[in-house]
This record gives C-alpha cells, sequence and structure tokens, in this order.
C-alpha cells in the first residue's frame, strides 16, 4: 500500500484534491445558497448530498474514458519527452486508474442515489401536506399563471385508491403495479419511470452495476468476451447521463431579490398579496453534465477509430520460430511502425479470437527492420496461438502499438548495470540489441561503453532463447576484440542440486562461456566489482523484476556512490518497463 | 480462456444484488418511507440472498477462487443439499424473492438487479451447471505399493554387550575386512 502510494502517489493525491473541492464546494453551495432556501426547506440538507456526488461525478466521468485511450496516451507521451519521468509513468499505469476512477464513481452513485431516495420520499410527503404549511405551500406552486413549480412531483391525488368500477375486470388489481396506482406510496416509484432523470438514472446505475459484477477479476479472467461485451454498457451509461439532467428538476429560486425567504417563510398566506412577497419563482438547473464528458467522448470515439484503422493495417510474417521449451518467436512487419527499446504491443490473432488482444514486451531493437515478440506458453490464448503459428498460420495477425516507456535512459550512462529478473528479461533483449547496434555504427547518442548484465532466473527453462542471444552478442564482441564491452552473469536461483564442471571452459547447464552461478547474487560483490573496475564514472543501475529487488539495489546504489568526483557514483533508475 | 460458467456471473450479480436491496431496505426503514414494511422485508431478503451467495461454487474446469472465510457459509449452504445445489431452484428462489422489492422505490433497483441475477442462473441451470462446495482437500495417502517391504523387524545382529565394550577399547582389534572395496580407485 505504501508502495503504492509512492509510485501512484502524486496523481492519485492531485486527482484525490480534486475530487474534496469538487465535493465540498458544490455541498456548500447547495447547503448555503439563498436560491435554494426553499428547496432546502423541502429537501433538507439531502440536497446538497446528493448534487455534491453529482459534481464529483461529473468531474470522474469525464476522466474514466481517458486512461484507455492507449493510441492518444502514446501520443501524448511522445511529445512529453522533456517532462519529468514520472509524468511518462503515469500514462503507463492507465488500467488501475481508470479502476480506481470507476470505484469512486460506484460510491458517488450509492451516496448519489441515497440522498435522491431521500429527496423523493420527502417531496412526496411535501405533496401531500404531511408537512407544515410552508412546505404545503410550496408544494402547490404549479406551472400555470403566473407561478412556477418547485416540487417536481405534480399532480398527486392525497386520496385513497378510487373505489373499483364494475367494468373493471381485474378489480382493481391494475392498481398493484406501480405505474398505474394511484396509491400515494407508489408515487416515488412513478416518478422513477416516468421522469427522464428518474428512468435514465434507473438505467444508468443497472448500467453501471452490470458492468462492475462482470469486471470482478473471476470473470474478467476466465471469460474475456462476457466482460468485453458487457462493458460496452458503458455507451448506454454515457448517453443517459448526459440526457439524465434534462428534466431540470433541480430547481431554484431566481427572484430572491424582490422574495426574501427570510422575512416570507412565515407568511405563505400572504404570497402575492403584499409587496414584500411576490410570488417566489423558480427555475430549474440546467444540464452540466455534457459539458464535462462530450470532450472525452469525442476523444475516445477517436480512438477507437484509430484502433480500427491500425487494426486493418497490414501486418506481415517475416519470420516464425519455435524456440525450445515452446517459446514462438514472431518476427512481423507493418508499415510506419516505428519502435523503441523496452516497449510492448498488443496482439490480436483472429482465428483464435476477435475480442481479445494480449500484450507483449518486444525483445528485437529499433534498428532492425522488423519487430518480434517471444511469447511463452501460459494460458488458453497463448497456447493456442503457438498451435496455430506451427501449422503456419492462415490468417494475419493484428497489432496495436507500440505502448510504453521507452527505456532510453540506458544509453546515457557509460557504464551500465542491467538487472533482469525472471520474464523481466525480455526488455532487455531489446535493449542489448539496440546497444550494439549502436555502438557498431558508432551512435553519437550512445554513452555507454561497459554494460555488466545480471540475469536472474530460477532455471532457465523457456528462456533458453536468450541465453543463444548473449551467446551471439559475446562471440561479435570477441571477433572486433572487445570481450569488456559486455560481462555478464546468470544467476540461477532455483538450483540445489550442482554439478559443476570446472574443467571445461563452457558452463555445462546453458553453454555460457561466463559461468552460471547458483543461488542468488551477492549484491555488495557485485557492486564492489563494478566500483573496482570503473573508477570516476557514473554507473547506471535498471531494473525489470520484483519491487523487493528494486529496494536492495537502491540500497547499494546508495551505500556504494561517493561525493568525491574521481570515485564511481551509481544512479538506481526505477523505471518499471 | 475457457468457457464461462454463467453461473460465476450470476452469483457476482446475486450477491451484489443481495447488498443493494440490503442498503435499499435501511433506507427505506431509517428515513420511515411510505411502504417501509416492504423495505424491511427488502433487508432481510437482502440477508439472505448475501448468505446463500456469498460461498463461491467449486468450478467444473480450472481453479475456484474463494471468498475469503467463506467455508462456514459453504457448510451452511451444503446441509441444504439439492435445494442449494440445484440452479433452478436459485433462479425461481430469486425470481420470487425480488418481486416484493419492486413496490417500493428504495428496493426498486435492487430487485431488478436480482431478477437479473436469475436471468442469469436460469441460463446457468439450462446448461447444466450445478453448485459445488469448495471444500479443503483432504491429503490422502498413497497406499503403499506391494514391492515396498516392510522394514526390518530386528536390528542387525550384534555381538553381546561385554563383547561390545571390549572392541570401543580396542579400536584395532575391533576392525573388520570388508567383502568388497569401498574406495573408487578403480
Amino acid at each position: 500500500m505504501a508502495n503504492w502510494i509512492i509510485n501512484n502517489g502524486f496523481p492519485a493525491l492531485v486527482w484525490m484534491t480534486i475530487n474534496t473541492f469538487l465535493f465540498v464546494w458544490y455541498y456548500l453551495q447547495y447547503d448555503r445558497d439563498d436560491d435554494f432556501y426553499y428547496t432546502r426547506h423541502l429537501l433538507g440538507s439531502a440536497l446538497a448530498w446528493a448534487r455534491a456526488p453529482a459534481a464529483v461525478l461529473n468531474f470522474n466521468c469525464m476522466l474514466i474514458l481517458l486512461p484507455v485511450c492507449r493510441n492518444l496516451l502514446s501520443l501524448i507521451r511522445g511529445s512529453f519527452v522533456c517532462c519529468s519521468r514520472t509524468m511518462r509513468k503515469q500514462l503507463d499505469k492507465n488500467l488501475s486508474f481508470h479502476k480506481l476512477v470507476a470505484y469512486m464513481i460506484a460510491l458517488m452513485t450509492a451516496v448519489h442515489t441515497v440522498a435522491h431516495l431521500l429527496n423523493l420520499e420527502w417531496l412526496n410527503n411535501s405533496k401531500l401536506g404531511v408537512y407544515g404549511k410552508l412546505s404545503t405551500a410550496l408544494s402547490n406552486l404549479e406551472d400555470e399563471g403566473n407561478e412556477t413549480f418547485l416540487n417536481p412531483l405534480q399532480h398527486i391525488e392525497a386520496v385513497s385508491p378510487p373505489a373499483e368500477s364494475k367494468e373493471e375486470p381485474f378489480k382493481g388489481r391494475a392498481s398493484m403495479c406501480p405505474l398505474y396506482s394511484q396509491d400515494p406510496q407508489q408515487k416515488p416509484i412513478k416518478f422513477a419511470f416516468t421522469s427522464i432523470a428518474g428512468l435514465t438514472g434507473v438505467v444508468i446505475t443497472l448500467s453501471l452495476i452490470l458492468i462492475i459484477t462482470s469486471s470482478m477479476e473471476v470473470i474478467r479472467r476466465s471469460y474475456f468476451e462476457v466482460f468485453w461485451y458487457i462493458h460496452h454498457l458503458f455507451i448506454v451509461f454515457f448517453v443517459g447521463l448526459v440526457f439524465h439532467g434534462y428534466g431540470r428538476i433541480v430547481r431554484s429560486q431566481f427572484n430572491t431579490d424582490d422574495h426574501n425567504a427570510t422575512f416570507c417563510k412565515d407568511r405563505p398566506d400572504d404570497w402575492g398579496k403584499i409587496p414584500e412577497c411576490p410570488i417566489p419563482q423558480f427555475k430549474g438547473g440546467e444540464p452540466m453534465t455534457w459539458k464535462w464528458v462530450i470532450g472525452p467522448m469525442i476523444i475516445y470515439v477517436c480512438e477507437r477509430v484509430l484502433r480500427f484503422i491500425r487494426y486493418m493495417q497490414a501486418v506481415q510474417y517475416r519470420k516464425i520460430v519455435i524456440h525450445p521449451s515452446k517459446v514462438l518467436e514472431l518476427q512481423l512487419r507493418k508499415k510506419g511502425f516505428k519502435m523503441e527499446v523496452g516497449q510492448y504491443v498488443f496482439l490480436n490473432c483472429p482465428s483464435i479470437s476477435q475480442l481479445e488482444w494480449h500484450p507483449f514486451t518486444m525483445t528485437s531493437a529499433p534498428e532492425e527492420d522488423f519487430f518480434s515478440v517471444h511469447i511463452r506458453s501460459a494460458g488458453d490464448w497463448t497456447d493456442q496461438l503457438i498451435d496455430t503459428m506451427q501449422k503456419l498460420p492462415e490468417g494475419a495477425m493484428g497489432v496495436d502499438g507500440p505502448f510504453g516507456t521507452a527505456s532510453e535512459d540506458v544509453f546515457d550512462y557509460e557504464v551500465s548495470m542491467l538487472v533482469g529478473a525472471g520474464i523481466g528479461v525480455t526488455p532487455f533483449a531489446s535493449i542489448m540489441k539496440s546497444i550494439w547496434y549502436k555502438f557498431k555504427e558508432c551512435d553519437p547518442k550512445l554513452r555507454t561503453r561497459k554494460i555488466y548484465f545480471y540475469w536472474l532466473c530460477r532455471e532457465t527453462n523457456a528462456f533458453e532463447w536468450f541465453a543463444d542471444l548473449l551467446q551471439v552478442l559475446e562471440k561479435e564482441m570477441e571477433e572486433r576484440n572487445l570481450g569488456d564491452f559486455l560481462t555478464y552473469k546468470l544467476f540461477l536461483t532455483g538450483w540445489d542440486q550442482v554439478i559443476v564442471h570446472f574443467d571445461e571452459d563452457t558452463d555445462v547447464v546453458t553453454g555460457l562461456k561466463q559461468k552460471t552461478h547458483y543461488g542468488r547474487p551477492n549484491w555488495d560483490k557485485e557492486f564492489d566489482q563494478v566500483r573496482k573496475e570503473n573508477p570516476a564514472s557514473v554507473v547506471g543501475t535498471f531494473l525489470c523484476g520484483p519491487a523487493a529487488l528494486a529496494k536492495v539495489l537502491q540500497k547499494k546504489c546508495a551505500k556504494y556512490s561517493d561525493v568525491d568526483p574521481r570515485k564511481t557514483k551509481f544512479y538506481f533508475n526505477k523505471e518499471n518497463f | 480462456m475457457g468457457r464461462i460458467e454463467w453461473a460465476m456471473w450470476a452469483n457476482e450479480q446475486a450477491l451484489a444484488a443481495g447488498l443493494i436491496l440490503l442498503a435499499g431496505g435501511i433506507v427505506g426503514v431509517a428515513g420511515q418511507f411510505r411502504g417501509w414494511e416492504f423495505a424491511s422485508y427488502a433487508i432481510a431478503a437482502g440477508v439472505f440472498v448475501c448468505l446463500l451467495e456469498y460461498p463461491r461454487s467449486k468450478r467444473a474446469k480450472g481453479t475456484s477462487v474463494e471468498r475469503t472465510g467463506q467455508y462456514c457459509f459453504t457448510v451452511c449452504v451444503k446441509a441444504f443439499g439439492p435445494v442449494t445445489r440445484n440452479y433452478y431452484v436459485r433462479a425461481f428462489l430469486h425470481a420470487a424473492l425480488c418481486v416484493p422489492g419492486g413496490f417500493m422505490l428504495a428496493t426498486v433497483l435492487g430487485c431488478v438487479c436480482l431478477g437479473i441475477a436469475s436471468l442469469i442462473y436460469l441460463a446457468a441451470a439450462v446448461r447444466g451447471e450445478h453448485w459445488e462446495p469448495i471444500l479443503p482437500r483432504k491429503d490422502t495417502r498413497k497406499p503403499v505399493a506391494e514391492s515396498i517391504k516392510s522394514p526390518p523387524q530386528n536390528p542387525p545382529p550384534r555381538p553381546p554387550p561385554e563383547i561390545r565394550r571390549k572392541q570401543a577399547k580396542d579400536v584395532e582389534g575391533a576392525a573388520y575386512d570388508n567383502p568388497m572395496s569401498v574406495t573408487d580407485d578403480e
């Protein structure tokens, strides 16, 4: 929790501050303004308790569409090159933010609904003359002559249900149904289902509930189609939301200059008869929601159009390779596709599922004329994909992307320590290939002169392809007499039965030239070695792995850094690939 | 992504409906609304639905994820046997339970949600699904195979105690020749 706050802290804090501000501002407005004096007389504080969440709902419904516009976010991220890293990283935590906003919408909907339940009940009672003289007088104002109404519940007969007529075949059964009943108990339901605000309110709340129940993790993970289809009820939600305020039933008094409520409230019988108290006039509040949500709705439509266009762009298969341990490598080409190191794409295979898009980190370097992903068997979709590719695919794949923070900082350091744990090693394939390409072409952007790569995994199963990559790089570097450029160590953290052949040059387990180490790395030793070999250098440390390891590395970086410019300095980069 | 068991979604929807019915009922009673009797019914019905729906069913295919602390509820629900096992019963039960909620605005949302849950349960029942309790796995020890001989009943033959004591003092004399070589020079 604390970790989450630190990582996501600042934007969430800003968001929460805005929510609190909106709530308090609108609460006070409806609770204190003279315009709402008479409205408050009928409704009490339930008025403010309904309007304040409404404002927060407007704000959050505006926000909720934005985090899922991944193509748009990519564009923005691209233009934030100068801005702080935290800003860019925040844009990548889109789904968590989407869920957070959704929870807030659900909570505020609950408060708003309960407040309106109270409102309708009290309006009903006012109309029936249950409360005092003032309430009855206010409720009796109708929209005719020189009057404007305050109480939106109109035309109630304050009598018991009418006697059954002889022609009535069901003997008053029709009056059992709330929509046809004259029973005052049913008036709120009648209003709910016949007024714009009521009907849209019920419909959108129902949509929201269905969306939420089908978005629970068990449902999402088991049957994505149900989650995705039901989630499209958000269209109903937004349409209903925009029309929700069109009835203008929240009424405020607009002739407060002529009619002072404090003086006139005790004299309802004199209204319109004495000069100090003309009949109070009311008008409904204008619908405001559309102003909040119209922008994001248009943006979202553009996002879907863009996704569709990208989907239609042809993706060609360049090469399909099946590696040991059922790892599929797909090399694809797409016109106009530009990637950067460490980014990911979404893949879609229509022959398996029309709707599912799954993210994969790219393992190719930007310098290559294709992009590649390595896919492991990790569930139904990936299993089916591997099977389809083995039989040679018939249809084309859909590719959306690239997305994600570009990990370009790796090129800025003279010395880089790259730590990849488990599946976290994948972006480093892209990074190391790119570094090597840049080095060969003497790219001025590349300042790296030495790389230390630490690969941690329980076993190398499913990563043989990465071991091959390291071997290839190692060979190329030796050919150019640059054996020192890359130093790598593989740590098999799950290995307990060890048969180590010290006689042979290459290691038995993975065929890597440098020896494999068993057990976790001793970071003190590693940092010490780096420091000794690189005095007076700035070393950048990059991790793709668990948060616990990040804490350890950060501590070590602090420990082994020295302010003295003649000594080594370590910088830990918190980026999550 | 396996085929969905509709009961999974019906369960989430019904649980949500129970909570909404309960909340609406509480508002109706606390606010002393017209028709508060329906609200008090809604509280009872809401609690009942929540208790019935809290324990998740075991999935026919795949791993089942329990809700926190659902074991005691599982035991209670299991005790009713075929009544709670069958989803047709649940579908009609929820349909019947939701009707009185429709007579008062505070509970009408709970009524509609429960009605929808009832429809999804009907779909689940038509597809032949049923409720299975998630019970803690009992580790059955594998029966010992025939070929494993029972451990020796008697200790290995040893010389009598007096001679063993003598051997402890005289290590050289106690040594004996191995029938087979135990060094690895070969």
